[in-house]
């Protein structure tokens, strides 16, 4: 009796447990057809240009729309996306885009385009930010954060139509980040089509809603809090190019096009240079919005996930233990630093601050502060720039000199001063009261005592501003991988009324390079400038840079083609899942 | 008949009408501006606070207000949510049927394994398998849910890998929500796959139903036994065997009918208990239920979300409840015709 007691009751306990384990035994090819991403938060809104978040182009850039241009992740050049080529008058004012032609928009249900990209959808989405009395300028807000804060609808001078393929833009000055923000998350390409459908209709809004773009896929539909939903497009360029390039026919039309530009002065590459076709091999792709890290490490684990956003860095351990997942890691655009208020003595002595750096080590820091997720800063840019200068001068530790230079500055043992450390985390550096604790005790040892400040975020934003802090440890991510991004508005004389020139520092030498180097568009004119500007940083040195953290991304194995952008949000496009 | 009916109605409405007050009155317990508690809007000058007020009929009496609250809530205007700025009555009606399903297969285990196990442990009081299942039973009984269903999660999601942990169904399957109840609604769609899709259901409905069920399970068969051994002593049981019935026929004929009179009332208890249960369970494995939307409305400070929650489940408590008391005075003839219904 007891026998069978046993039987049944095992039988009752395993039921539920044998029916789960039958839908995992053979994984039909039905679940190769989907992606699911574990994003962290809901998207502000399908529109980029509104929104600098990164969830906002995480969930849009680059899965609904195309740029003119892009950033090749491996490289940071730029390289035709929409715009096939592009011409740049000698005086560096007008730009010359070629399009694509035979790029169609998503076929949705609540759109069916009726003809193909063209000028007219450049001019519209470059005009809705640009021109405050355009008809879109205020829907949805009217406010463009990035192209904002760049100013750059105050540099721009005309955006003309030269016929159907073909773009003009005058600009005011000479901006040789121009392509480089342009290429950015935030530079999308509307359909000027669907915008004026939906105006027609009296729903102009609905255009930041219910997305309309050329990219990879197309827009579903949202639920707050549970999930977006895409489909491939099945109309993608990119795809129909791949096929023609195995017949040769672009490059022949690549060939007329530089024919009919003999006479202008420079023309851009416009092979294409993405040789691996970013078309989808999947149906489906869908973020499931979980905001916990740990469970959307949790349903990577079990596989509901194929990949996820933003691991916390105690989990990355765990990520890499299981042989299923698969940590990508690459060098972020992001710069950690210690600045100093170099506008208050004796911070105002370079030889001070020389010999502060030299007081502090920065592997330890790398170590104890990121856990080896960073790699060294030696000067602003990081590796991922392609201005990134490999031989760089840096600071080395050596608490004897910082005596010798402290004592020579008439520093008397005991000195006090203030460092900041700023109150959240950031990629850039994840815990700054930890980091700032360290470089108290260095300090200590070069007798200088150090006190730690901290406030919350928006008071400590504020005073960092009104300059009373001595010392800040704090960093920048950039947008795009131009340096002029980070040079500009980290250290240049014009940054410090805005705020983010945290060492308050001017120097006219300084400026007049960085503008220098935005007037030429060769690249090797200026990469030297840029080393000029190193030498130059890491002789006045205004600010220590400390690091530059990864990004990562973690996946399942089973996901291929997966890789970090460097430069914005994550690319679906072209991934294929394999079992 | 008739009058035992109405007795029921009676007592339905007039608690409904009391949770309705209940939940009215909320607006104004809830900490802060009762305007900015009903629209989630914070009013910009006086002007517009008393459009706002007018709008909300917050100008009028209590009296006036409440049978505006009643008519909105019977004419299905429930309301907004503030964080996703949907209809409630849209919310609600995905968040519940998600909770009732869950609570129905588990009330489903219950039944088709704990009653069976009660009455087998009943039968055979007192011998090793019966003080097996007596203690398997406690020790289960004894579980809080939310570890039990932790432990189920790291277990077989974590360590086996052999059940998903969030959700109802994988994002890849597009099921349209018709009755609420997904097996339902994959059996009603039209989609490619079905069977794949079922078997995926199930795969994602096993640990929180066994969750939620083991516990109802467990104390289904306590009831059950304790049933079966006061049956067992009962003097007709004593006259049956001196008339010579087989133990077989004496359990068919007499134990198994006369032992499930006192469970069912005690089920009615149970079904609080389950659906209580349902909504812990429900944020641990991220089933998008009552339970869970509820939980939201909390953290984001959605009141009007958390008012009409409130509302919605105990209108279910309080009616299942009820139909199940209804269910067995209708088949217990033990009972007085005219004793008083109860909740």
């Amino acid at each position: 009796m007891s026998y069978g007691l046993v039987k049944r009751l095992s039988l009752c306990l395993c039921t539920a447990l044998v029916v789960a384990s039958c839908a995992k035994q053979n994984k039909q090819a039905f679940y190769n057809t989907g992606i699911i991403y574990c994003s962290e938060s809901n998207p502000v809104t399908f529109n980029p240009q509104l929104d600098t978040s990164s969830t906002t182009s995480d969930a849009s850039s680059h899965q609904l729309y195309d740029r003119l241009l892009d950033f090749d992740p491996e490289t940071g050049r730029i390289v035709p996306s929409l715009a096939s080529s592009w011409l740049v008058t000698n005086d560096g004012l007008t730009y010359a885009f070629q399009l694509r032609k035979d790029v169609w928009f998503h076929n949705t249900e609540y759109f069916t385009p009726t003809r193909n990209f063209n000028a007219d959808d450049v001019i519209f989405s470059i005009d809705r930010w640009r021109l405050t009395s355009h008809p879109y300028h205020y829907i949805s807000g009217g406010r463009y954060p990035y192209f904002e804060s760049i100013g750059l609808a105050q540099n721009i001078a005309a955006v003309e139509r030269i016929n159907g393929y073909r773009v003009e833009i005058t600009l005011k000055r000479r901006d040789s980040s121009f392509l480089a923000n342009l290429a950015t998350d935030f530079a999308v390409i509307l359909s000027e089509e669907y915008a004026s459908q939906l105006s027609q209709a009296g729903k102009p809004s609905k255009i930041d809603e219910l997305p309309v773009g050329t990219g990879p896929f197309k827009f579903e539909s949202y639920r707050k809090d549970h999930f977006i939903k895409y489909r491939r497009h099945e109309n993608y360029w990119r795809l129909s190019l791949s096929a023609e390039e195995n017949d040769n026919g672009y490059d022949q039309d690549n060939a007329e096009d530089s024919k009919e530009s003999e006479n202008a002065s420079k023309l851009a590459i416009a092979i294409n240079q993405s040789d691996e076709s970013e078309h989808s091999a999947v149906e489906q792709l869908i973020f499931d919005i979980t905001p916990r890290s740990s469970l959307r490490l949790a349903k990577l684990m079990t596989g509901e996930c194929d990949a996820t956003a933003f691991p916390a860095q105690t989990e990355l351990e765990v990520i890499r233990a299981k042989e299923d997942l698969i940590l990508a890691e690459k060098p972020g655009l992001n710069i950690g630093f210690w600045a100093f208020n170099t506008q208050r003595p004796p911070f105002n002595n370079p030889d001070v601050r020389r010999a502060l750096a030299a007081a502090i080590d920065k592997n330890t820091l790398l170590e104890a502060v990121y856990f080896d997720s960073a790699i060294r800063a030696k000067t602003l840019l990081p590796a991922a720039s392609w201005a990134f200068q490999n031989d760089a001068d840096d600071t080395a530790y050596n608490p004897v000199l910082a005596r010798k230079l402290l004592a020579d500055a008439g520093i008397k043992p005991g000195f006090s001063m203030t460092i900041w450390a700023m109150p959240v985390e950031r990629a850039y550096n994840p815990n700054a009261t930890k980091m700032a604790e360290l470089i108290q005790r260095y300090l200590r040892d070069v007798g200088v005592e150090a006190t730690i400040v901290s406030y919350d975020w928006t008071t400590f934003r504020r005073h960092l501003r009104e300059g009373l802090h001595d010392s800040v440890l704090i960093g920048w991510s950039a947008d795009n991988g131009d340096p002029d991004n980070f040079y500009r508005p980290l250290l240049s004389c014009g940054a410090i009324p805005s705020g983010t020139n945290r060492a308050m520092w001017c120097n006219q030498d300084y400026d007049r390079l960085i503008n220098d180097a935005l007037k030429t568009d060769d690249i090797e004119a200026r990469r030297a400038i840029y080393r000029q500007v190193n030498r130059l940083l890491y002789e006045r040195l205004p600010l220590v840079p400390i690091a530059h953290a990864y990004r990562y991304q973690a996946y399942r194995s089973e996901l291929e083609g997966l890789t970090i952008n460097p430069f914005g949000g994550v690319r679906f496009g072209g991934v294929e899942k394999t079992l | 008949m008739t009058q035992i009916l109405v007795r029921y109605c009676t007592l339905l409405i007039l608690t409904l009408l009391v949770l309705t007050i209940i939940s009215f009155s909320l607006a104004y317990l809830f900490p802060g501006d009762v305007l900015e508690n009903l629209t989630g809007l914070v009013p910009q000058n006086e002007i517009q606070r008393a459009a706002l007020e007018k709008q909300f009929k917050l100008d009028q009496s209590y009296v006036h207000q409440f049978f505006y609250y009643v008519s909105n809530l019977l004419t299905g205007d429930w309301g907004y949510s503030f964080t996703s700025g949907l209809p409630l009555r849209d919310e609600v009606g995905i968040a519940m049927p998600a909770t009732i399903e869950l609570a129905t297969y588990a009330m489903l285990m219950a039944l088709f394994v704990g009653i069976p196990m009660g009455y087998y442990a009943g039968i055979r009081c007192y011998s090793t398998s019966d003080y097996l299942i007596n203690s398997a039973s406690i020790t289960i009984y004894s579980f809080p849910v939310f570890w039990f269903a932790l432990l189920l999660i790291l277990i077989f999601s974590l360590q086996l890998d052999v059940a998903p942990l969030s959700g109802r169904i994988s994002l890849l399957y597009n099921i349209e929500p018709v009755s609420g109840f997904i097996l339902l609604d994959i059996l009603l769609a039209d989609i490619e796959n079905k069977p794949l899709a079922l078997k995926d259901a199930i795969s994602h409905l096993a640990l929180p139903t066994f969750a939620i069920g083991a516990i109802a399970t467990a104390s289904m068969a306590r009831i059950t036994r304790r049933s079966v051994i006061d049956v067992k002593h009962r003097p007709y049981i004593a006259a049956a065997i001196s008339r010579g019935l087989s133990s077989w026929q004496i359990f068919f004929r007499h134990i198994l009918r006369n032992a499930l009179l006192p469970i069912l009332p005690l089920m009615a208890i149970q079904i609080t208990t389950l659906i209580t249960n349902a909504m812990i369970v429900e944020t641990l494995f991220s089933w998008p239920g009552i339970g869970n939307w509820l939980i939201q409305a909390i953290y984001q400070r959605d009141y009007p979300a958390l008012r009409i929650g409130m509302m919605a489940v105990s209108t279910v408590v309080i009616t299942l409840t009820i139909l199940v008391d209804l269910f067995n005075r209708v088949i217990d003839p033990s009972r007085e015709k005219y004793e008083r219904a109860t909740v």
